[in-house]
């Protein structure tokens, strides 16, 4: 189960007609067989970039010791 | 070093000494989910806090994502019987005699969901004699849906050989680690793995060795052969400060071009910023085509890990090195494929192979076990 849950659900967005003309013409032959699919493509791409800027490690000095510890004893860290 | 999967390295251990679960009724569970529950709780199926719930396993089979969007290939699935005592809202104690697993299970929410869906789109096929839909077809007929906590874990074989991803994310970290490929294995290496692990490692800081640990058939190397084989390879033909090797506890699932995300998703988690993906990858049979599992990553811009394909390679004798079809122009009459059955026929034998095909020092390690092989 995810953390956070969320029910699958489509919506429609509205983007100027010439940028979607545009996008038609970028996809033929490229495998996208729809505009939803590529501009879904390019969000998810977009934004898992933002995601992967905001995220940040959880090790408490403490429990990064003991884990450095253990690595040593196991001969993984000299 | 690259974010976790869903930005979140899960951790779900207990972290009070508590009495209060003592009187808990048990619900005895098989090997397979109780590492299902260990790997949850360790984080190598982050962002997985428990067992799919209806909603996250519909998106599963048709999206190939969870229900936050968060690409995810493989069912996490916990199964039950109508016979068994246990209903939504209960809190259960999991074990397993084998591993000396204790957890709980809240039960948010017991479904059904037509096994045969699950089979055709995770499998591509609902034909029994595929490994994976055997698995799936002798489930149990009810799933539930609900977070665990780990209470308790007991010593295991080759724990010594097994890191947690939080354990693997310092130690890259201490290493000086940026760029980290990942290899999947579950046999001894030849020097074809051996090659597609050091062209990879050429353009990255360190390779993790990750070898699937666990559930084997007859004529499959045992465990401790695989990694007392790498051990040797590593030692005598790595660099201590470019490699490391450590086990993963989880059952294949065959399930090809999506158990080729599910793996790379879980390196990801280990701190991996590559996946190397062979040719077939966790195929069988005929099911899928050789690069099914390649092609399936164009699929998933926001999965966070860049795979690193690998054609089929073999050595050629003219060129006097093991090649691949990018690289190689000569006839295929001078090429000899690395033959896992031909390898394994020779060691069965006594003999070692070849050493076009197999390091001496990694045949001489395999030959000192007098048993291989499982039986």
């Amino acid at each position: 189960m995810a953390e956070e849950n969320e029910t699958k659900k489509y919506t429609t967005i509205s983007i100027p007609t010439p940028l979607a003309n545009k996008i038609k013409k970028r996809i033929e032959g490229t495998g996208f067989n729809s505009l939803s699919s590529y501009v879904t493509y390019v969000l998810r791409e977009v934004i898992s970039n933002v995601e992967e800027d905001e995220h940040e490690e959880a090790f408490s000095k403490d429990d990064e010791e003991k884990v450095k510890e253990r690595l040593r004893a196991l001969g993984y860290l000299d | 070093m690259p974010k976790p999967h869903g930005n979140k390295l899960i951790n779900r251990y207990i972290t009070k000494e508590s009495t209060e679960f003592e009187e808990m009724p048990t619900y005895e569970i098989n090997t397979n989910l109780a590492e299902d529950v260990m790997n949850i709780a360790s984080g190598v199926f982050s962002p997985l806090t428990g067992f799919l719930n209806y909603n996250d396993l519909d998106s599963v089979v048709h999206h190939k994502r969870l229900s936050n969007d968060t690409p995810w290939t493989i069912p996490i699935l916990f199964d039950l019987s109508k016979k068994d005592d246990v209903k939504e809202g209960d809190t259960i104690m999991l074990t397993n005699e084998e591993t000396d697993l204790k957890a709980l299970l809240d039960v948010k929410e017991i479904y059904k969901y037509d096994k045969k869906t699950i089979a055709e789109e995770i499998y591509t096929t609902t034909d029994p004699a595929h490994p994976g839909v055997k698995m799936l077809f002798d489930m149990k007929d009810q799933f539930v849906g609900g977070n665990i906590i780990l209470i308790n874990k007991g010593k295991r074989k080759f724990d010594d050989y097994n890191l947690t991803p939080r354990e693997t994310r310092i130690l890259f970290n201490e290493k000086g680690w940026k760029e980290i490929v990942a290899f999947q294995t579950r046999n001894p290496p030849h020097l074809g793995h051996e090659y597609v692990q050091k062209t990879a490692l050429t353009f990255v800081d360190g390779i993790f060795i990750n070898p699937i640990i666990g559930k084997k058939k007859p004529g499959d190397f045992k465990d401790e052969v695989i990694l007392k084989s790498y051990e040797t390879l590593m030692e005598k033909y790595y660099l201590k400060k470019r490699s490391v090797m450590s086990i993963l506890r989880t059952s294949m699932k065959y399930a090809g071009p999506r158990e080729a995300i599910h793996h790379a998703i879980m390196r990801k988690n280990f701190g991996c910023t590559h996946f190397i993906v062979g040719r077939d990858h966790a195929g069988v049979g005929n099911y899928y085509g050789p690069y099914d599992a390649h092609d399936i990553f164009k699929e998933f811009p926001d999965l966070g890990i860049t795979p690193v394909f690998f054609r089929s390679f073999s050595r050629c004798m003219k060129c006097g090195s093991v090649v691949n079809d990018k690289i190689c122009p000569h006839d295929q009459k001078y090429h000899v494929n690395f033959s896992g059955k031909k390898i394994r026929a020779l060691l069965k034998e006594g003999e070692v192979p070849s050493e076009d095909m197999m390091r001496k020092e990694v045949a001489e390690t395999i030959l000192t076990f007098d048993h291989p092989f499982v039986e």
